[in-house]
């Protein structure tokens, strides 16, 4: 158990200093350290916390309106009891969207952000100690409706679904290259809206994204008549095993 | 505008530095920034003054060195210069590439104005 926060600790822990701060002439001192340091150390603790309890998390990042909470409703309700499911929602304010998780028969936890743009490690953090990461095969961190601040952060999630919907245009990609290159995975929703709205490209969206060097596979569904849903619960299921095995052979090698 | 976040990150690390030295006024911070972090240096430098107002930071002048999107590509080898949105090889075209600069986000270096605390730091020998 860690004093500070309560957890149970880990190598990477966030409270650990490994300072490599050393003068250099003049007033000068050389830090060479990443920015959002405390955030990453943060993040890798909560990874340890997955990891542990071989729980596969997926960062679920959009711009808002796109339909995270609709494909996630859609998910908990084709999956049925294959893999179980729990949810951090985050926003602004309210807590409609857990209300609609739950509804749909998974466990869920808000975050509010208040004004704040974006999730960060330690609102995970503070969110995962209320759920039991034991009970659970994937946990979906729904991140603030964002195309930007998000993808600076890392929450410690192992996949980074990122969600275009048909709506918004197929030039997303380009608009957005730092949230589009950290994709794992890009899905495009309301697929049963492409005949009204006519111009979007599937095919020029995934040129977009393989022109951020990104070799992610690409989605096309439907949370609303369920086109599609079937390659992402493939897909999720296939992750959500390759995490386990990974996570039990480390066990096995750090433990055995 | 997650640059808030970003500068009060940056303030803590500042600030924890000067702790460590003593010092009482902060003269220069340099940092490295790609434009692939997802900060954009203006508005980091805009929302610096705001966070460190009252702390030993308040007048310091921040100095992003801007780095360059390369890419070195898994296809025919090269390195070249790239668009932020266009990660391409500039001799094959392939999108197969790697990125090697234009990601970070770093302190690089923190300057001090008061001579004092680098007496204090000859002293302790941190």
């Amino acid at each position: 158990m860690c004093d500070s926060c309560g957890c149970l600790g880990g190598t990477d822990h966030f409270h650990v200093s490994d300072s490599v701060v050393q003068p250099t002439a003049g007033g000068e001192i050389t830090v060479l350290r990443g920015i959002l340091r405390e955030n990453d150390h943060q993040a890798a603790h909560n990874r340890s916390h997955f990891d542990a309890a071989q729980v596969l998390a997926v960062n679920l990042m959009s711009s808002p309106g796109a339909g995270k909470t609709s494909l996630l409703e859609a998910t908990i309700r084709a999956l049925g009891a294959r893999l179980s499911i729990a949810v951090i929602e985050g926003d602004l304010e309210t807590e409609n969207d857990a209300r609609r998780i739950r509804a749909a028969g998974a466990p869920a936890v808000q975050i509010t952000t208040g004004n704040a743009c974006h999730l960060d490690a330690n609102m995970v953090h503070a969110a995962l100690h209320k759920l039991d990461l034991s009970s659970i095969d994937v946990l979906f961190i729904e991140n603030v409706g964002n195309l930007v601040c998000p993808a600076a952060f890392d929450l410690g999630q192992h996949r980074n679904v990122v969600l275009l919907s048909v709506t918004e245009g197929d030039d997303k990609p380009e608009k957005y290259p730092v949230m589009f290159r950290a994709a794992d995975l890009m899905a495009v929703t309301k697929l049963d809206l492409m005949a009204a709205v006519g111009d979007f490209d599937p095919a020029l969206a995934k040129t977009h994204l393989r022109e951020l060097a990104n070799a992610a596979p690409v989605l096309e569904l439907s949370a609303r008549n369920g086109m599609g849903l079937e390659s992402w619960i493939d897909w999720l299921i296939h992750e959500a095993a390759s995490c386990r095995r990974l996570r039990s052979a480390h066990h096995g090698i750090a433990h055995g | 505008m997650h640059e808030l976040a970003i500068c009060q990150a940056l303030l803590r690390q500042v600030l924890e530095v000067a702790e460590e030295r003593g010092t009482q006024r902060i003269g220069r911070i340099k940092l490295r920034i790609g434009p692939l972090s997802g900060i954009e240096p203006e508005l980091l430098k805009t929302a610096f003054p705001l966070v460190a107002a009252g702390t030993p930071g308040e007048d310091a002048n921040i100095e992003i060195d801007d780095i360059p999107v390369r890419v070195r590509c898994q296809n025919c080898g090269s390195t070249s210069q790239a668009l932020t949105n266009r990660l391409l090889c500039r001799d094959c075209g392939s999108w197969r590439v790697k990125l090697i600069s234009g990601y970070e986000m770093l302190l690089v270096s923190v300057e001090f104005l008061d001579a004092q605390s680098f007496n204090k730091w000859e002293r302790t020998g941190v």
